[in-house]
Formats: C-alpha cells, sequence, structure tokens
C-alpha cells in the first residue's frame, strides 16, 4: 500500500518535470529559431555541390538507389550520362580541400555515412576522388573546367 | 550539364555519324549510326566489336600494347601468378619449320563465352555488343570463369588496391579481364592497345564492328585468310588473328 503511493507520487514528480523541460525547450527554440537538438548533426562539406539532380531529401532518401538503377544501366548497357554516373557525383562534391568524398568525416559520403553508421563500400572499388580522364574530358562540363 | 547541353551535343553527334554515313557510301548509313553511340544510348545488337591482330606486324621486342593496357586501367605491371594481366605477349615457335611470330592475347571476346555459361551468379555476362565483362558489383570471387577460359585470359584481384581509374572500377575478391576499353569505346574512342600499336608505327591492330561489312576490320577478314585462336572450341571469338 506504501508502495504504491510512493510509484504515484514519483509518476507525478516526473510529469512535472517533463512539462519543465518541455517549456525550457519551447523557450530555447524561440530564442535561437532551430529545434533544439540532443545529438550532434554531422558536418559535411558538399563540395560544390548546390544543385544536384533532385531535391536534396529525395536525394538524402533515395541515392542509393538512383546509384544502383545507373550502375546496372551503365555497367550493362554501356549508357554512360555525365550528370547520373558516380563520377559526376564525385566531381561535384568532392570536398575542395582534399578533392575526395571519403577520408575524413567532414568529407561527403564519409561524413554522413559515419554519422548514420552505414557501411560504405563504393570506394573499395572506384575512386573516390574528382579526376580527369582524357575520355571524360571529351565530353560535358568538365571539358570545360579542365582548361 | 544542362539538358540543353546534352540534347545539343546529341544533334551534333548525330550529325556527325549521319554525314559519316553518307560520306561513305549510301548504303551503310544506317551502321554507322548504330555504331556512333551517344553515352546516353544503351548499347545495340548491331554492332558486335572485334579486333584483327596482324602477327606479322606485330614485332618480338614491342610490348607498347601491354604498356599502354597498364597505364589505362592502372595495372601495377607486374607479372606474378597474382598480379593481374589483361593482355600479354607471347612468342610462338612452329616446331617443323622454325617459324617464330610473337602475339598479344587477351580475352578473346567470345560469341559463346564459356566464362558467362559457368558464372554462378551472372556477374560474367556478354554486352549486346558482343563484349565480355565482369559485372564486379555481383561477382563473388569463385574463379571458375578463370577456370573455363581457354585463353587463361582473365586475372583475380588478389590483394586490396588504391588509387583505380575513376573510369576502370577495379577492387580486392573480384575477377577481371580485358574490357577492350569499354569506357572509351562507349564514347566512340578506339581501344588503348589500338592506339598505342598505332602510335608505336607497327599498326598491327584493328579494331571495328565486325557486322558493318564496311568497316575495316569487316573488309579485312572477308579479304584475307584469318584466324581465331582455338576455333575447334567453336566459341566465335571476336579476336582474329591474321598470319598467324
Amino acid at each position: 500500500m506504501k508502495g504504491r503511493v510512493l510509484t504515484r507520487a514519483s509518476s507525478w514528480s516526473r510529469g512535472v518535470a517533463l512539462a519543465g523541460l518541455l517549456a525550457l525547450g519551447l523557450a530555447a527554440a524561440a530564442d535561437t529559431g532551430n529545434p533544439p537538438s540532443r545529438v550532434p548533426r554531422p558536418v559535411v562539406d558538399a563540395g560544390q555541390g548546390d544543385k544536384c539532380v533532385a531535391n536534396t531529401d529525395v536525394m538524402r532518401r533515395n541515392h542509393m538507389r538512383l546509384l544502383t538503377h545507373q550502375r546496372d544501366e551503365t555497367v550493362h548497357a554501356g549508357v554512360r550520362p555525365r550528370d547520373t554516373a558516380l563520377e559526376g557525383c564525385i566531381a561535384c562534391h568532392a570536398s575542395r580541400k582534399t578533392g575526395s568524398v571519403v577520408g575524413s568525416d567532414q568529407n561527403f559520403c564519409q561524413g554522413c555515412h559515419a554519422y548514420a553508421a552505414v557501411k560504405l563500400d563504393c570506394f573499395e572499388c572506384h575512386s573516390s576522388k574528382a579526376q580527369l580522364t582524357s575520355s571524360a574530358a571529351d565530353d560535358g562540363k568538365l571539358a570545360g573546367a579542365a582548361q | 550539364m544542362s539538358t540543353i547541353d546534352r540534347g545539343r551535343r546529341q544533334l551534333i553527334g548525330f550529325g556527325a555519324a549521319a554525314v559519316a554515313g553518307i560520306a561513305i557510301a549510301p548504303g551503310v548509313r544506317l551502321f554507322e549510326i548504330a555504331a556512333a553511340k551517344a553515352p546516353g544510348d544503351p548499347v545495340s545488337g548491331k554492332v558486335r566489336w572485334g579486333m584483327l591482330v596482324d602477327v606479322n606486324r606485330c614485332a618480338s621486342d614491342c610490348s607498347e600494347c601491354v604498356r599502354a593496357c597498364n597505364r589505362e586501367n592502372r595495372l601495377s605491371g607486374a607479372t606474378r601468378e597474382t598480379d593481374s594481366q589483361w593482355i600479354r605477349k607471347i612468342d610462338i615457335k612452329d616446331a617443323s619449320s622454325g617459324r617464330t611470330c610473337s602475339l598479344p592475347m587477351m580475352c578473346q571476346h567470345c560469341a559463346k563465352p564459356p566464362c558467362v555459361d559457368v558464372c554462378p551468379t551472372g556477374a560474367s555476362f556478354k554486352r549486346a555488343d558482343g563484349i565480355v565483362l565482369v559485372d564486379r558489383h555481383i561477382c563473388i570471387g569463385c574463379r571458375y570463369c578463370m577456370l573455363a577460359c581457354p585463353y587463361k585470359a582473365r586475372s583475380f584481384v588478389h590483394e586490396a588496391l588504391r588509387d583505380q581509374s575513376p573510369e576502370v572500377p577495379r577492387g580486392k575478391g573480384t575477377v577481371e579481364s580485358c574490357t577492350l576499353c569499354v569506357h572509351r569505346v562507349d564514347r566512340g574512342r578506339q581501344p588503348a592497345c589500338v592506339e598505342a600499336c598505332a602510335a608505336s608505327g607497327h599498326e598491327a591492330i584493328v579494331f571495328g564492328n565486325l557486322n558493318d561489312p564496311q568497316s575495316e576490320i569487316a573488309r579485312r577478314i572477308a579479304s584475307y585468310p584469318t584466324t581465331q585462336v582455338r576455333a575447334d572450341l567453336r566459341l566465335d571469338p571476336g579476336v582474329r588473328y591474321q598470319n598467324l
């Protein structure tokens, strides 16, 4: 019987504490204009990428599907567009400091993947650096960038 | 690349292809357009890429094709059992006549490739235009294809690699072989070995569309006797040898 009363009292005090925290949180949100976050967010250098092939929210959720689709098109059917190829992604998103999308937790691919704890194995085979190759220079906007 | 740019480029590409087709002969326009694929188009079964090696022109002391392949695909160039070799030079001697000749040997891009037959995952495949490749996303590294290939054309990557070419992804645990420089061919260029052979002055290798009767390779195959290595296996290789 005694224990039951105590339980009730502690749940009441927990409720008060929660309400207080919520109020504090709302006040903080009103102060800064940003929702308060209890977890750190990834700091990612997006390179020169300001205009992608799709909106940011679409790319965040679906980039792996787009890449897999393009991968099969390229390997099996020889379709090699500049914009949706992995090479095109890297050319745009490589860090301006290191020229790569992996290698540091600030770099584009590794930054997010380390944050989300998702293994990234593209770059065991694919080059992670923005490089201009002779045949890539033949077509597309990269030709202009090379000059 | 903006949509407008791509459209414009394709239009220019088709225009150039059409002009080339008319310039050669009115009857071959279709083939010429099919061969001049825009980078955004899928490969077509109307084309079959092949190579013709004139063994008389191939010098025993020259390995420019091998060096060009190593450079283009960023292979180490080492020739130990565990190193990747996509193309190698072979010197052969006829025991009875004593005639010696030198030739490059690589994936023969068979029309009926045994490596494709044995692949348990479908990683080893033949593209519509006859180029035999390994889809390394699917390859599990079992190496059945290496055993099945009568030309010993395939290599297995034993160790982790670094600094791969952006256009030629390669990685540990997968099988690889000559891709006929598919990344160049898809952009209308010739394989690296063919360019290097021409640059060295030997001009022993001709690359082209076997299905186009007006192409140099098809005309030469139609005019001169050529050999498919191990023709008895009836794999119909896309690489042929002249004067072998």
